[in-house]
Protein backbone atom coordinates (compact mmCIF):
# COMPACT_ATOMS: atom_id res chain seq x y z
CA UNK A 1 0.00 0.00 0.00
CA UNK A 2 1.41 3.44 -0.95
CA UNK A 3 -0.25 6.24 0.18
CA UNK A 4 0.08 10.12 -1.42
CA UNK A 5 -1.30 12.80 1.17
CA UNK A 6 -1.84 16.40 -0.49
CA UNK A 7 -0.65 19.01 1.63
CA UNK A 8 -2.70 22.26 2.40
CA UNK A 9 -1.07 24.91 2.58
CA UNK A 10 -1.30 28.83 1.70
CA UNK A 11 1.82 29.64 0.30
CA UNK A 12 3.31 30.54 3.42
CA UNK A 13 3.01 28.29 5.98
CA UNK A 14 1.64 24.42 5.95
CA UNK A 15 -1.52 24.18 7.19
CA UNK A 16 -1.93 21.64 10.68
CA UNK A 17 -4.80 19.88 8.77
CA UNK A 18 -1.80 17.90 6.37
CA UNK A 19 -0.23 17.06 10.09
CA UNK A 20 -4.00 15.08 10.58
CA UNK A 21 -4.63 14.06 7.02
CA UNK A 22 -0.95 12.19 7.56
CA UNK A 23 -2.36 10.88 11.19
CA UNK A 24 -5.25 8.97 8.95
CA UNK A 25 -3.01 8.25 6.18
CA UNK A 26 -0.80 6.25 9.41
CA UNK A 27 -4.44 4.30 10.25
CA UNK A 28 -4.22 2.98 6.82
CA UNK A 29 -0.48 1.87 6.02
CA UNK A 30 2.96 3.35 6.48
CA UNK A 31 4.23 4.18 2.95
CA UNK A 32 3.39 7.80 2.90
CA UNK A 33 4.37 10.33 0.51
CA UNK A 34 3.15 14.15 1.06
CA UNK A 35 2.97 16.29 -2.44
CA UNK A 36 3.27 20.06 -1.97
CA UNK A 37 2.36 22.11 -5.32
CA UNK A 38 2.43 25.61 -5.40
CA UNK A 39 4.87 28.21 -6.03
CA UNK A 40 7.94 28.77 -3.40
CA UNK A 41 7.37 26.39 -1.76
CA UNK A 42 10.51 25.16 -0.28
CA UNK A 43 10.19 25.86 3.29
CA UNK A 44 6.77 24.25 3.81
CA UNK A 45 8.11 20.83 1.85
CA UNK A 46 10.81 21.26 4.46
CA UNK A 47 7.76 21.26 7.36
CA UNK A 48 5.78 18.49 5.41
CA UNK A 49 9.35 16.81 5.27
CA UNK A 50 9.49 16.90 9.33
CA UNK A 51 5.64 15.39 10.11
CA UNK A 52 6.14 11.80 11.70
CA UNK A 53 5.25 9.05 9.53
CA UNK A 54 6.02 10.39 6.28
CA UNK A 55 8.69 8.89 4.26
CA UNK A 56 8.60 11.06 1.27
CA UNK A 57 7.92 14.76 -0.20
CA UNK A 58 7.49 15.62 -3.40
CA UNK A 59 7.18 19.05 -4.46
CA UNK A 60 6.22 20.60 -7.52
CA UNK A 61 7.30 24.39 -7.54
CA UNK A 62 6.09 26.55 -10.35
CA UNK A 63 3.88 29.53 -10.62
CA UNK A 64 1.28 27.80 -12.41
CA UNK A 65 0.52 26.41 -9.15
CA UNK A 66 0.62 29.51 -7.03
CA UNK A 67 -3.26 29.16 -6.33
CA UNK A 68 -3.86 26.14 -6.00
CA UNK A 69 -6.45 26.11 -8.78
CA UNK A 70 -8.45 22.56 -9.51
CA UNK A 71 -7.38 22.22 -12.98
CA UNK A 72 -4.09 22.04 -13.06
CA UNK A 73 -3.12 20.60 -9.60
CA UNK A 74 -5.85 18.12 -10.56
CA UNK A 75 -4.19 17.26 -13.19
CA UNK A 76 -0.50 17.10 -11.74
CA UNK A 77 -2.27 14.92 -8.93
CA UNK A 78 -3.37 12.02 -11.93
CA UNK A 79 0.27 12.10 -13.24
CA UNK A 80 1.85 11.08 -10.22
CA UNK A 81 -0.98 8.94 -9.15
CA UNK A 82 0.38 5.99 -10.78
CA UNK A 83 1.26 3.51 -8.59
CA UNK A 84 -0.56 5.01 -5.04
CA UNK A 85 -3.08 2.94 -3.73
CA UNK A 86 -4.84 5.88 -1.50
CA UNK A 87 -4.78 9.39 -2.45
CA UNK A 88 -6.05 11.59 0.71
CA UNK A 89 -6.03 15.32 0.86
CA UNK A 90 -8.08 17.38 3.85
CA UNK A 91 -11.47 18.41 3.33
CA UNK A 92 -10.86 22.27 2.80
CA UNK A 93 -11.82 24.13 0.18
CA UNK A 94 -9.10 23.65 -1.54
CA UNK A 95 -9.19 20.03 -1.24
CA UNK A 96 -12.95 19.93 -1.69
CA UNK A 97 -12.43 21.85 -4.95
CA UNK A 98 -9.45 19.91 -6.39
CA UNK A 99 -9.96 16.21 -5.30
CA UNK A 100 -13.42 15.41 -6.94
CA UNK A 101 -11.43 16.15 -9.94
CA UNK A 102 -8.88 14.07 -9.85
CA UNK A 103 -11.31 11.05 -9.01
CA UNK A 104 -12.93 11.66 -11.97
CA UNK A 105 -10.16 11.82 -13.98
CA UNK A 106 -8.71 8.59 -12.55
CA UNK A 107 -12.23 7.02 -12.72
CA UNK A 108 -12.65 6.57 -9.21
CA UNK A 109 -15.90 6.94 -6.82
CA UNK A 110 -14.75 9.09 -4.03
CA UNK A 111 -15.32 9.10 -0.45
CA UNK A 112 -15.62 12.08 1.44
CA UNK A 113 -14.81 13.77 5.05
CA UNK A 114 -14.01 10.98 6.18
CA UNK A 115 -13.90 11.11 10.00
CA UNK A 116 -12.39 7.26 11.14
CA UNK A 117 -10.41 4.38 9.08
CA UNK A 118 -12.18 1.11 9.64
CA UNK A 119 -9.61 -0.84 7.56
CA UNK A 120 -7.73 0.27 4.35
CA UNK A 121 -11.22 -0.27 2.34
CA UNK A 122 -13.68 0.76 4.88
CA UNK A 123 -14.27 4.28 6.28
CA UNK A 124 -17.04 6.60 8.58
CA UNK A 125 -18.38 9.65 7.39
CA UNK A 126 -21.20 11.31 8.54
CA UNK A 127 -24.56 11.79 6.52
CA UNK A 128 -27.18 13.69 6.50
CA UNK A 129 -25.79 17.04 8.14
CA UNK A 130 -24.44 14.59 10.82
CA UNK A 131 -27.37 13.28 12.04
CA UNK A 132 -25.81 9.79 11.04
CA UNK A 133 -22.71 8.21 10.65
CA UNK A 134 -22.69 5.75 7.46
CA UNK A 135 -19.74 3.37 7.28
CA UNK A 136 -18.67 2.85 3.63
CA UNK A 137 -16.88 0.23 2.13
CA UNK A 138 -14.81 1.40 -1.46
CA UNK A 139 -14.32 -1.48 -4.05
CA UNK A 140 -12.04 0.70 -5.92
CA UNK A 141 -8.58 -0.38 -6.00
CA UNK A 142 -7.35 3.38 -5.82
CA UNK A 143 -9.08 5.32 -3.17
CA UNK A 144 -9.82 8.66 -3.30
CA UNK A 145 -10.26 10.41 -0.21
CA UNK A 146 -10.95 13.36 1.95
CA UNK A 147 -10.40 13.67 5.39
CA UNK A 148 -12.51 15.61 8.49
CA UNK A 149 -9.27 16.87 9.71
CA UNK A 150 -10.41 17.67 13.17
CA UNK A 151 -11.66 13.78 13.54
CA UNK A 152 -7.48 13.21 13.51
CA UNK A 153 -4.66 14.32 16.08
CA UNK A 154 -1.46 16.04 15.13
CA UNK A 155 1.02 14.09 14.36
CA UNK A 156 4.44 14.16 16.54
CA UNK A 157 7.24 15.84 14.71
CA UNK A 158 10.82 13.80 13.16
CA UNK A 159 14.25 14.11 11.52
CA UNK A 160 13.44 15.91 8.09
CA UNK A 161 12.99 12.92 5.32
CA UNK A 162 14.24 13.49 1.32
CA UNK A 163 12.37 15.67 -0.71
CA UNK A 164 12.41 15.15 -4.36
CA UNK A 165 11.48 17.90 -6.92
CA UNK A 166 9.44 16.88 -9.80
CA UNK A 167 9.55 18.83 -12.83
CA UNK A 168 6.13 19.31 -14.14
CA UNK A 169 4.23 23.09 -14.92
CA UNK A 170 0.57 21.96 -16.15
CA UNK A 171 -0.71 24.90 -17.77
CA UNK A 172 -4.82 25.92 -16.48
CA UNK A 173 -5.96 26.81 -19.57
CA UNK A 174 -9.63 27.31 -18.52
CA UNK A 175 -9.48 29.68 -15.14
CA UNK A 176 -7.79 32.60 -14.06
CA UNK A 177 -6.96 33.54 -11.01
CA UNK A 178 -8.25 37.27 -10.68
CA UNK A 179 -8.15 38.35 -6.48
CA UNK A 180 -8.23 36.82 -3.19
CA UNK A 181 -9.37 39.35 -0.75
CA UNK A 182 -8.64 37.67 2.99
CA UNK A 183 -10.59 38.06 6.33
CA UNK A 184 -8.18 40.00 8.14
CA UNK A 185 -7.93 39.17 11.74
CA UNK A 186 -5.81 38.86 14.39
CA UNK A 187 -7.22 35.93 15.57
CA UNK A 188 -6.48 32.60 14.84
CA UNK A 189 -8.34 30.78 12.54
CA UNK A 190 -11.17 28.91 13.19
CA UNK A 191 -10.43 25.25 12.57
CA UNK A 192 -7.19 25.91 14.34
CA UNK A 193 -8.01 27.54 16.88
CA UNK A 194 -7.80 26.08 21.30
CA UNK A 195 -10.44 28.27 21.82
CA UNK A 196 -13.72 29.29 19.46
CA UNK A 197 -16.74 31.24 20.64
CA UNK A 198 -19.72 31.82 18.37
CA UNK A 199 -22.72 34.12 18.15
CA UNK A 200 -26.18 33.15 16.56
CA UNK A 201 -29.23 34.62 15.48
CA UNK A 202 -29.64 35.88 19.39
CA UNK A 203 -26.91 38.21 18.67
CA UNK A 204 -29.81 40.42 16.78
CA UNK A 205 -27.40 41.65 14.44
CA UNK A 206 -23.36 42.37 12.88
CA UNK A 207 -22.92 45.23 15.26
CA UNK A 208 -23.39 42.70 18.78
CA UNK A 209 -20.60 40.73 17.56
CA UNK A 210 -18.48 43.57 19.16
CA UNK A 211 -19.64 42.01 22.34
CA UNK A 212 -17.72 38.75 21.42
CA UNK A 213 -14.66 40.51 20.69
CA UNK A 214 -12.95 41.49 24.20
CA UNK A 215 -13.92 37.97 25.22
CA UNK A 216 -12.20 36.16 21.78
CA UNK A 217 -9.14 38.93 22.67
CA UNK A 218 -8.82 37.21 26.40
CA UNK A 219 -9.09 34.02 25.60
CA UNK A 220 -6.75 33.92 22.24
CA UNK A 221 -10.29 32.35 20.49
CA UNK A 222 -11.52 32.48 17.61
CA UNK A 223 -14.95 34.22 16.59
CA UNK A 224 -17.49 31.51 14.96
CA UNK A 225 -21.43 31.88 13.70
CA UNK A 226 -23.92 29.47 13.44
CA UNK A 227 -25.82 29.15 10.29
CA UNK A 228 -28.50 31.75 11.38
CA UNK A 229 -26.58 34.31 11.76
CA UNK A 230 -24.68 34.26 8.16
CA UNK A 231 -28.51 33.84 6.19
CA UNK A 232 -29.55 36.79 8.48
CA UNK A 233 -26.48 38.73 7.08
CA UNK A 234 -24.88 39.43 10.45
CA UNK A 235 -21.46 37.80 9.87
CA UNK A 236 -19.73 36.85 6.51
CA UNK A 237 -20.03 32.77 5.71
CA UNK A 238 -16.12 32.26 6.50
CA UNK A 239 -17.61 32.66 9.69
CA UNK A 240 -19.55 29.65 10.11
CA UNK A 241 -19.20 26.60 12.31
CA UNK A 242 -21.59 23.86 10.90
CA UNK A 243 -22.30 21.30 8.44
CA UNK A 244 -21.91 23.39 5.31
CA UNK A 245 -19.09 25.37 7.17
CA UNK A 246 -16.53 24.82 9.46
CA UNK A 247 -15.70 21.88 11.23
CA UNK A 248 -14.21 22.54 14.71
CA UNK A 249 -13.07 20.75 17.49
CA UNK A 250 -11.53 23.09 19.93
CA UNK A 251 -10.74 22.83 23.79
CA UNK A 252 -13.47 25.38 24.34
CA UNK A 253 -16.56 26.22 22.48
CA UNK A 254 -18.78 28.82 23.72
CA UNK A 255 -21.92 29.29 21.84
CA UNK A 256 -23.70 32.87 22.09
CA UNK A 257 -27.32 33.22 21.33
CA UNK A 258 -27.23 29.72 19.22
CA UNK A 259 -29.84 27.50 19.82
CA UNK A 260 -28.08 24.63 18.17
CA UNK A 261 -29.77 23.12 15.17
CA UNK A 262 -28.32 20.11 14.32
CA UNK A 263 -26.32 21.92 11.12
CA UNK A 264 -24.64 23.41 13.87
CA UNK A 265 -24.13 20.83 16.22
CA UNK A 266 -22.60 19.18 13.50
CA UNK A 267 -19.36 21.46 13.30
CA UNK A 268 -18.64 21.87 16.84
CA UNK A 269 -20.10 18.82 18.95
CA UNK A 270 -16.82 16.96 18.99
CA UNK A 271 -15.45 20.08 20.97
CA UNK A 272 -14.00 19.28 24.35
CA UNK A 273 -15.69 21.54 26.53
CA UNK A 274 -18.74 23.61 25.27
CA UNK A 275 -20.79 26.02 27.44
CA UNK A 276 -24.10 27.98 25.98
CA UNK A 277 -25.41 30.94 27.07
CA UNK A 278 -28.97 31.23 25.94
CA UNK A 279 -32.18 33.10 27.61
CA UNK A 280 -34.21 29.91 26.17
CA UNK A 281 -34.23 26.89 28.54
CA UNK A 282 -35.13 24.57 25.99
CA UNK A 283 -32.95 25.52 23.32
CA UNK A 284 -31.32 22.27 21.99
CA UNK A 285 -27.79 23.88 22.28
CA UNK A 286 -28.30 22.80 26.21
CA UNK A 287 -28.42 19.27 25.92
CA UNK A 288 -24.84 19.13 24.66
CA UNK A 289 -23.62 21.60 26.55
CA UNK A 290 -21.27 20.87 29.65
CA UNK A 291 -21.95 24.46 31.54
CA UNK A 292 -25.28 25.92 30.48
CA UNK A 293 -26.06 29.69 30.84
CA UNK A 294 -29.41 30.38 30.60
CA UNK A 295 -29.39 34.44 30.99
CA UNK A 296 -29.59 37.10 28.51
CA UNK A 297 -26.63 37.40 26.72
CA UNK A 298 -26.48 41.19 26.28
CA UNK A 299 -26.25 41.27 30.50
CA UNK A 300 -23.68 38.32 30.66
CA UNK A 301 -21.23 38.96 27.96
CA UNK A 302 -20.20 42.24 29.57
CA UNK A 303 -20.09 40.23 32.73
CA UNK A 304 -17.94 37.40 31.31
CA UNK A 305 -15.54 39.78 29.86
CA UNK A 306 -15.09 41.45 32.92
CA UNK A 307 -14.58 38.26 35.16
CA UNK A 308 -11.55 36.66 32.65
CA UNK B 1 -27.03 30.94 -23.54
CA UNK B 2 -28.43 27.88 -22.23
CA UNK B 3 -28.34 27.18 -18.71
CA UNK B 4 -28.34 23.70 -17.51
CA UNK B 5 -29.19 23.35 -13.38
CA UNK B 6 -29.44 19.86 -12.23
CA UNK B 7 -31.10 19.71 -8.95
CA UNK B 8 -31.70 16.43 -6.76
CA UNK B 9 -34.58 15.35 -4.78
CA UNK B 10 -33.74 14.83 -0.94
CA UNK B 11 -35.33 15.15 2.52
CA UNK B 12 -36.46 18.67 3.34
CA UNK B 13 -33.97 20.61 5.46
CA UNK B 14 -36.59 21.56 8.31
CA UNK B 15 -36.76 17.21 8.92
CA UNK B 16 -34.25 15.59 11.14
CA UNK B 17 -33.48 12.23 9.44
CA UNK B 18 -33.71 8.95 11.48
CA UNK B 19 -31.49 6.08 11.40
CA UNK B 20 -33.14 2.70 10.60
CA UNK B 21 -33.71 0.25 13.60
CA UNK B 22 -31.94 -2.20 11.47
CA UNK B 23 -29.24 0.43 10.75
CA UNK B 24 -29.00 -0.08 6.71
CA UNK B 25 -29.92 3.18 6.16
CA UNK B 26 -31.58 6.10 7.05
CA UNK B 27 -35.37 6.14 7.54
CA UNK B 28 -37.07 8.44 4.19
CA UNK B 29 -40.46 6.62 4.53
CA UNK B 30 -43.22 9.22 4.66
CA UNK B 31 -40.91 11.97 5.22
CA UNK B 32 -41.38 15.25 3.14
CA UNK B 33 -39.28 16.24 0.81
CA UNK B 34 -38.16 18.89 -1.17
CA UNK B 35 -35.20 20.32 -3.91
CA UNK B 36 -32.02 20.24 -2.08
CA UNK B 37 -31.11 24.11 -1.07
CA UNK B 38 -28.17 24.62 -2.60
CA UNK B 39 -29.96 23.42 -6.04
CA UNK B 40 -32.76 25.53 -5.76
CA UNK B 41 -29.86 28.67 -5.13
CA UNK B 42 -28.62 27.14 -8.63
CA UNK B 43 -32.14 27.30 -10.53
CA UNK B 44 -32.89 30.87 -8.79
CA UNK B 45 -29.32 31.88 -10.17
CA UNK B 46 -30.17 30.73 -13.68
CA UNK B 47 -33.26 31.94 -13.81
CA UNK B 48 -31.70 35.75 -12.86
CA UNK B 49 -29.24 35.57 -15.56
CA UNK B 50 -32.00 34.64 -17.99
CA UNK B 51 -34.20 37.65 -16.53
CA UNK B 52 -30.68 39.93 -16.67
CA UNK B 53 -31.02 38.97 -20.58
CA UNK B 54 -27.54 36.87 -19.92
CA UNK B 55 -29.19 33.65 -20.39
CA UNK B 56 -32.01 32.36 -23.29
CA UNK B 57 -33.29 29.46 -21.83
CA UNK B 58 -32.79 27.35 -18.24
CA UNK B 59 -32.80 23.50 -18.45
CA UNK B 60 -33.62 21.68 -15.31
CA UNK B 61 -33.05 17.89 -14.90
CA UNK B 62 -33.28 15.39 -11.84
CA UNK B 63 -32.15 12.05 -11.93
CA UNK B 64 -34.37 9.49 -10.39
CA UNK B 65 -37.90 7.35 -10.18
CA UNK B 66 -40.83 9.35 -11.23
CA UNK B 67 -41.03 11.03 -7.63
CA UNK B 68 -38.56 13.53 -8.49
CA UNK B 69 -40.70 14.84 -11.74
CA UNK B 70 -42.37 17.14 -7.94
CA UNK B 71 -38.95 18.17 -7.51
CA UNK B 72 -38.66 19.80 -11.26
CA UNK B 73 -42.31 21.07 -11.60
CA UNK B 74 -40.98 23.16 -8.34
CA UNK B 75 -37.98 24.30 -10.71
CA UNK B 76 -40.50 25.17 -13.54
CA UNK B 77 -42.55 27.24 -11.46
CA UNK B 78 -39.10 29.10 -10.21
CA UNK B 79 -38.63 30.03 -13.56
CA UNK B 80 -36.53 26.89 -15.23
CA UNK B 81 -38.32 26.72 -18.75
CA UNK B 82 -38.07 22.89 -19.78
CA UNK B 83 -37.09 19.93 -17.42
CA UNK B 84 -35.75 16.25 -18.41
CA UNK B 85 -35.36 13.59 -15.80
CA UNK B 86 -33.78 10.77 -15.97
CA UNK B 87 -35.06 7.87 -15.01
CA UNK B 88 -33.92 5.43 -12.52
CA UNK B 89 -34.47 3.99 -9.39
CA UNK B 90 -30.86 3.37 -8.64
CA UNK B 91 -29.29 4.89 -5.82
CA UNK B 92 -26.43 6.57 -7.27
CA UNK B 93 -22.75 7.60 -6.76
CA UNK B 94 -21.77 11.11 -7.43
CA UNK B 95 -19.11 9.91 -10.32
CA UNK B 96 -22.34 8.14 -12.04
CA UNK B 97 -24.21 11.33 -11.61
CA UNK B 98 -21.45 12.84 -12.87
CA UNK B 99 -21.04 11.04 -15.99
CA UNK B 100 -24.71 11.24 -16.90
CA UNK B 101 -25.06 14.63 -16.92
CA UNK B 102 -21.85 14.61 -18.92
CA UNK B 103 -23.60 12.73 -21.41
CA UNK B 104 -26.67 15.09 -21.12
CA UNK B 105 -24.32 18.42 -21.73
CA UNK B 106 -22.38 16.38 -24.62
CA UNK B 107 -26.32 16.63 -25.84
CA UNK B 108 -27.48 19.86 -25.01
CA UNK B 109 -24.17 21.93 -25.28
CA UNK B 110 -25.26 24.51 -22.36
CA UNK B 111 -22.66 27.48 -22.28
CA UNK B 112 -23.22 26.97 -18.19
CA UNK B 113 -23.98 24.37 -15.65
CA UNK B 114 -25.14 25.62 -12.31
CA UNK B 115 -25.08 22.83 -9.36
CA UNK B 116 -25.35 22.91 -6.08
CA UNK B 117 -22.22 22.53 -4.25
CA UNK B 118 -23.60 19.69 -1.99
CA UNK B 119 -26.59 17.70 -1.00
CA UNK B 120 -27.90 17.53 2.32
CA UNK B 121 -28.12 13.74 2.19
CA UNK B 122 -24.99 11.94 1.12
CA UNK B 123 -23.02 15.56 2.20
CA UNK B 124 -20.42 14.26 -0.88
CA UNK B 125 -19.66 18.20 -2.89
CA UNK B 126 -18.24 16.06 -5.60
CA UNK B 127 -20.51 16.36 -8.44
CA UNK B 128 -20.15 19.88 -10.14
CA UNK B 129 -16.37 19.09 -9.93
CA UNK B 130 -16.48 15.52 -11.49
CA UNK B 131 -19.11 16.72 -14.44
CA UNK B 132 -16.14 19.73 -15.26
CA UNK B 133 -13.15 17.13 -15.10
CA UNK B 134 -15.45 14.86 -17.51
CA UNK B 135 -16.27 17.45 -19.44
CA UNK B 136 -12.71 19.42 -19.73
CA UNK B 137 -14.40 22.42 -18.46
CA UNK B 138 -13.19 25.02 -16.14
CA UNK B 139 -14.68 25.04 -12.85
CA UNK B 140 -16.26 27.84 -9.87
CA UNK B 141 -16.80 25.86 -6.73
CA UNK B 142 -18.85 27.27 -4.01
CA UNK B 143 -19.91 30.62 -5.74
CA UNK B 144 -21.16 33.78 -3.42
CA UNK B 145 -21.31 36.02 -6.96
CA UNK B 146 -21.37 35.05 -10.43
CA UNK B 147 -20.77 37.75 -13.38
CA UNK B 148 -20.83 36.13 -16.71
CA UNK B 149 -19.24 38.79 -19.51
CA UNK B 150 -17.51 38.63 -22.21
CA UNK B 151 -17.50 34.89 -22.87
CA UNK B 152 -16.31 33.93 -18.95
CA UNK B 153 -17.77 33.78 -15.98
CA UNK B 154 -16.38 36.04 -13.05
CA UNK B 155 -16.95 34.62 -10.13
CA UNK B 156 -16.50 35.07 -6.27
CA UNK B 157 -16.07 31.90 -4.32
CA UNK B 158 -16.36 31.21 -0.71
CA UNK B 159 -12.62 30.05 0.33
CA UNK B 160 -11.58 29.09 3.66
CA UNK B 161 -10.47 32.48 5.48
CA UNK B 162 -11.92 34.70 2.51
CA UNK B 163 -13.45 35.31 -0.77
CA UNK B 164 -11.60 34.12 -4.00
CA UNK B 165 -12.17 36.05 -7.63
CA UNK B 166 -11.54 33.64 -10.49
CA UNK B 167 -12.10 33.94 -14.30
CA UNK B 168 -13.42 30.90 -16.32
CA UNK B 169 -13.61 30.51 -19.88
CA UNK B 170 -17.41 29.64 -21.47
CA UNK B 171 -18.39 26.88 -21.32
CA UNK B 172 -17.68 26.30 -17.63
CA UNK B 173 -19.53 24.44 -14.44
CA UNK B 174 -20.17 26.59 -10.92
CA UNK B 175 -21.23 25.29 -8.09
CA UNK B 176 -23.52 27.52 -5.74
CA UNK B 177 -22.94 28.43 -1.66
CA UNK B 178 -25.09 29.19 0.36
CA UNK B 179 -24.80 33.04 -0.13
CA UNK B 180 -25.25 33.27 -3.86
CA UNK B 181 -29.02 35.20 -4.14
CA UNK B 182 -32.42 34.24 -2.04
CA UNK B 183 -33.89 31.69 -3.63
CA UNK B 184 -38.08 33.14 -4.82
CA UNK B 185 -41.11 32.05 -3.53
CA UNK B 186 -43.24 30.02 -6.55
CA UNK B 187 -45.92 32.18 -7.22
CA UNK B 188 -49.56 30.13 -7.67
CA UNK B 189 -49.49 31.34 -11.38
CA UNK B 190 -46.47 30.36 -11.97
CA UNK B 191 -46.97 26.99 -10.46
CA UNK B 192 -50.14 26.54 -12.67
CA UNK B 193 -48.13 27.32 -15.62
CA UNK B 194 -45.32 25.07 -14.87
CA UNK B 195 -47.73 22.27 -15.13
CA UNK B 196 -47.85 23.07 -18.88
CA UNK B 197 -44.06 23.35 -19.61
CA UNK B 198 -41.78 20.32 -21.30
CA UNK B 199 -40.99 17.77 -19.09
CA UNK B 200 -39.19 14.85 -20.75
CA UNK B 201 -38.45 11.58 -19.63
CA UNK B 202 -34.95 10.13 -20.58
CA UNK B 203 -34.18 6.30 -19.45
CA UNK B 204 -30.68 6.22 -17.52
CA UNK B 205 -29.97 3.21 -19.76
CA UNK B 206 -30.00 4.72 -23.01
CA UNK B 207 -26.82 6.59 -22.03
CA UNK B 208 -24.57 3.67 -22.22
CA UNK B 209 -23.15 4.31 -18.32
CA UNK B 210 -22.05 1.79 -16.31
CA UNK B 211 -24.17 2.59 -13.25
CA UNK B 212 -22.40 -0.36 -11.14
CA UNK B 213 -22.12 0.73 -7.76
CA UNK B 214 -18.10 0.82 -6.36
CA UNK B 215 -19.09 1.83 -2.95
CA UNK B 216 -20.75 -0.35 -0.50
CA UNK B 217 -22.66 1.09 2.62
CA UNK B 218 -22.07 -0.85 5.14
CA UNK B 219 -23.79 0.50 8.07
CA UNK B 220 -25.31 3.74 9.15
CA UNK B 221 -25.99 4.87 12.94
CA UNK B 222 -26.86 7.32 15.11
CA UNK B 223 -23.85 9.88 15.99
CA UNK B 224 -22.54 8.97 19.69
CA UNK B 225 -24.56 11.20 21.94
CA UNK B 226 -23.15 13.44 23.90
CA UNK B 227 -23.43 13.73 27.57
CA UNK B 228 -25.53 17.06 28.55
CA UNK B 229 -23.65 18.55 31.12
CA UNK B 230 -24.89 21.05 33.97
CA UNK B 231 -26.98 24.71 33.94
CA UNK B 232 -24.67 27.01 36.36
CA UNK B 233 -26.75 30.08 38.06
CA UNK B 234 -24.03 33.18 37.12
CA UNK B 235 -21.37 34.22 35.33
CA UNK B 236 -18.99 34.36 38.07
CA UNK B 237 -19.87 30.06 38.65
CA UNK B 238 -19.17 29.40 34.99
CA UNK B 239 -15.93 30.72 35.01
CA UNK B 240 -15.02 29.21 38.40
CA UNK B 241 -15.87 25.69 36.61
CA UNK B 242 -13.92 26.20 33.26
CA UNK B 243 -11.16 27.73 35.52
CA UNK B 244 -11.10 24.62 37.95
CA UNK B 245 -13.19 22.08 37.12
CA UNK B 246 -12.95 22.07 33.05
CA UNK B 247 -9.15 23.40 33.03
CA UNK B 248 -9.69 24.81 29.96
CA UNK B 249 -9.00 28.30 30.94
CA UNK B 250 -6.36 29.47 33.34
Amino acid sequence: MKILVIADHDNGALKPETSKVVNAASKIGSDITVLVAGANVAEIANSAAQIAGVTNVIVADDAVYAQQLAENTADLVVELASGYSHILASASTTGKNMMPRVAALLDKSQISEIIAVVDENTFKRPIYAGNAIATVQSNEDVKVLTVRASAFDVQASQGAVAINSVDSAVANTTTEFVSVEQTMSERPELTAAAVVISGGRGMQNGENFALLEGIADKLGAAIGASRAAVDAGFVPNDMQVGQTGKIVAPNLYIAVGISGAIQHLAGMKDSKVIVAINKDPDAPIFQVADYGLVADLFEVLPELEKAL
Amino acid sequence: MKVLVPIKRVIDYNVKARVKADNTDVDLNNVKMAINPFCEIAVEEAVRLKEAGAATEVVVVSIGDKACQEQLRTALALGADRAIQIDTEQKLESLHVAKLLAKLVDQEQPELVILGKQTIDADNNQTGQMLAALTKRGQATFASKVVVEGGKAVVTREVDGGLQTISVALPAIITTDLRLNEPRYASLPNIMKAKRKPLDVIAADSFGVDLAPRVTLVRVEEPAKRQGGIVVESVSELVEKLKNEAKVIS
